[in-house]
């Protein structure tokens, strides 16, 4: 069986993700910065789907961890996805430093550095397929996540010229941009319902769109039209705007 | 954040902040910083037993932590489903021990209101089924607790609408079955009387409930249709059926989109209803083998169906009474048959013996039915509860949203003794909803 391994195991993204691949028959490899925490998801999707699943520690901010992590799975995963991501607080990044270290380290430098690692060895092996799952909210800075924002515009990048480079090796890559979705992470968050998508949603996007070797998809599907919107208002108003 | 909050009866709504966890460590993070919440499953319960200004979410709390196939028991968290654990459970020859009659409620809810199902004479309720379970309790400690370790603990959270805290992890026993479909027979009543007597001559069923039409006078006062059940062997399958006996084909659902406007029901559109369900049945007795989902869970085939009753929501009352109280039972059917106040599908069954703290089933005739809420509704239903009180009956708190604190003190023998464990757990009235504020249980 096909293997998967979902780096950022810990959030309901992942748990959704997982269990969409695991209904789909892939056995599951799950890292987290705190195993015993991922240990339930473990047995559950054991249980669920019959399928093989063992956990890793893994830190993203910790980056000269990275090569050793890869290196010690047992099977090479088949599919990674990078599904770590950290909000945080726009206004406290603004004035501590450590705050806002914090979210470019996690969306941004953390993904690079583990995805690098993968890269190479999918690069010498001819196969494989990287997923990176960025925001609709690297697409244009606003006021509101400035921070966030701009990290996960520097990974979408990064993911757009990885494909372009593993292409000639035959390796896949996929930007998952997601709109707003409801989770833990976003709880808080007044979400306008009609544009905000389940967990399960996303899975299932993103499943269809490795299959397919989509290059980058937005979820849900009419993120792409809002952001196309959004990315074309010119900059002397779009400064003056509330976002 | 705040939002607007109802549960299945759409009555009442609140506006409030709902929060949820998918780690142990955050639920205990949250309790920490509030001074009140209350634990909401998949919000099945009708009425305000799980709304209060801070409820927390158990949904993202949904893992399996084990099931031994070999001797049906299951181990999950407390925010799973039942239609989830079918889907694990049944095609390994496994059914839910007790299930009641919507698979769309969470484990954590099915002990929380102790539910019951058609088997109760025979296997009583949820309760009974747990072999231990994880409760974080109001010094935000997690107990394990059975009908043996913390006993006080365990029996006033089985049917204690998570008033001593919140249920964490649940293991259970499951029911072997050879398929996943159910030989049913169906059987007409004239009456009341004719009712009664069959329900006595099927006690003998596994599965035992029936239709009434609370609308006929007369010599069909109180018609209605027997419902029967038993898991079928493979010998009572259709070939077809035999090839996988496990199996069901996946059914599309329907919706309701939007709430209907409350003029749909009225006393002619019920009768007509009734009348139509009752003439169905051109035979006496029918007898079928169906798949378990139809027989168990007829109403969750349309999602959003609570959504018939209108905006202004309804309530669903049910209320049990002592096998002797069979004329309490005629003189409530009788008020509401004079008031022309029936619903659609009101429900009739008889429990078997109950042995437990708090939850609602006792020996004796249970009817559940639905009022659309208007005008004069609520008055209404404060006369049936005084009818309930002299024939020594009780409502059950999960479908409550309305009764005054002195019938529930007086219809449920232990509410005291279930007053004082709350306090020793919840000393601080750290778990409260607004129906425990309502029944004076957190005041």
């Amino acid at each position: 069986m096909p293997t998967v391994l979902i780096l950022g195991a810990g959030s309901d993204m992942a748990v959704a993700i997982a269990r969409e691949f695991a209904g789909n028959k892939y056995d599951i490899q799950l890292a987290a910065r705190n195993v015993a925490s991922i240990a339930p998801l473990e047995q559950d999707l054991r249980i669920r789907y019959q399928v093989q699943t063992s956990s890793y520690a893994f830190d993203a901010t910790d980056f000269n961890s990275h090569p050793a992590f890869y290196n010690s799975l047992p099977v090479k995963p088949d599919i990674t996805i990078a599904v770590f991501g950290y909000l945080g607080s726009q206004e406290q990044g603004q004035s501590d430093w450590t705050e806002a270290a914090r979210i470019l380290h996690t969306n941004y430098t953390g993904a690079v550095s583990i995805l690098n690692v993968v890269a190479e060895d999918y690069a010498s092996r001819g196969a494989g397929t990287i997923v990176g799952i960025s925001s609709v909210a690297g697409e244009r800075g606003r006021q509101s996540n400035y921070l966030y924002g701009s990290a996960k515009a520097g990974f979408t990048a990064y993911l757009s010229g990885l494909r372009n480079r593993l292409f000639h090796k035959g390796v896949h890559v996929l930007s998952v941009q997601p709109g707003f979705v409801y989770t833990r992470m976003t709880e808080n968050l007044k979400l306008p319902p009609m544009l905000t998508a389940q967990p399960q949603d996303v899975a299932k996007d993103i499943y269809k769109a490795a299959k397919a070797k989509k290059n980058t998809i937005y979820t849900k599907w009419f993120w792409r039209y809002i952001m196309l919107i959004i990315k074309s208002i010119p900059e002397f108003m779009f400064k003056k705007l509330k976002l | 954040m705040e939002k607007r909050l109802a549960n299945w009866g759409n009555y009442p709504a609140i506006s409030c902040d709902e929060t949820s966890f998918s780690q142990e460590d955050q639920i205990q993070d949250f309790i920490s910083s509030h001074s009140s919440v209350i634990a909401r499953g998949n919000g099945r319960c009708y009425g305000d037993a799980s709304l209060a200004n801070h409820s927390v979410s158990t949904l993202k709390y949904d893992k399996v932590l084990a099931f031994d196939i070999e001797n049906g028991i299951f181990e999950c968290q407390s925010g799973i489903t039942l239609d989830q654990i079918l889907d694990i459970i049944v095609p390994q020859g496994w059914f839910l021990p007790v299930t009641p009659g919507t698979k769309f409620i969470t484990i954590g809810g099915a002990v929380a209101s102790d539910v019951h199902g058609k088997n109760h004479h025979v296997d009583g309720s949820f309760s009974g089924h747990i072999i231990d379970m994880d409760v974080i309790t109001g010094n935000q400690e997690s107990i394990t607790c059975s009908a043996g370790i913390e006993a006080d603990l365990f029996w006033a959270t089985c049917g204690g609408m998570g008033l001593t805290g919140i249920i964490t992890r649940v293991k259970f026993g499951l029911k072997k079955i050879d398929t996943a479909y159910i030989r049913q027979k169906q059987i007409k009543a004239k009456n009341l009387e004719d009712l009664i007597r069959l329900f006595e001559e099927y006690k003998d069923y596994t599965y035992s409930m029936a239709w009434i039409d609370c609308l006929q006078k007369g010599d069909s006062f109180g018609r209605g249709i027997l419902i029967v059940g038993e898991h079928a062997t493979p010998q009572e399958l259709s070939e077809q059926q035999r090839k996988a006996p496990l199996q069901l084909a996946q059914k599309r659902k329907l919706s309701m989109p939007f709430n209907l406007p409350s003029f749909t029901l009225n006393t002619l559109t019920v009768k007509a209803f009734n009348w139509l369900y009752y003439l169905k049945n051109t035979k006496r007795e029918i007898n079928n083998v169906i798949p378990y989902e139809p027989f168990f869970y007829p109403l969750d085939a349309i999602l959003h169906w609570n959504r018939g009753y209108g905006k202004a929501g309804f309530v669903q009352y049910q209320f049990v009474l002592p096998l002797e109280k069979k004329d309490g039972l005629v003189a409530i059917l009788k008020k509401i048959s004079d008031a022309g106040l029936g619903s659609f599908l009101a429900v009739l069954k008889v429990f078997g013996k109950q042995d437990s703290l708090i939850s609602f089933p006792m020996e004796g005739y249970t009817l559940a039915l639905d009022f659309p809420v208007r005008k004069g509704l609520f008055e209404f239903l404060d006369q049936l509860d005084e009818i309930v009180l002299q024939y020594g009956g009780r409502l059950y708190l999960s479908k409550d949203a309305r009764m005054k604190q002195e019938v529930f003190w007086q219809s449920y023998p232990n509410a005291q003794k279930f007053a004082d464990i709350i306090k020793t757990y919840n000393g601080k009235k750290l778990f409260r909803s607004i129906q425990s504020d309502r029944l004076l249980l957190t005041q």
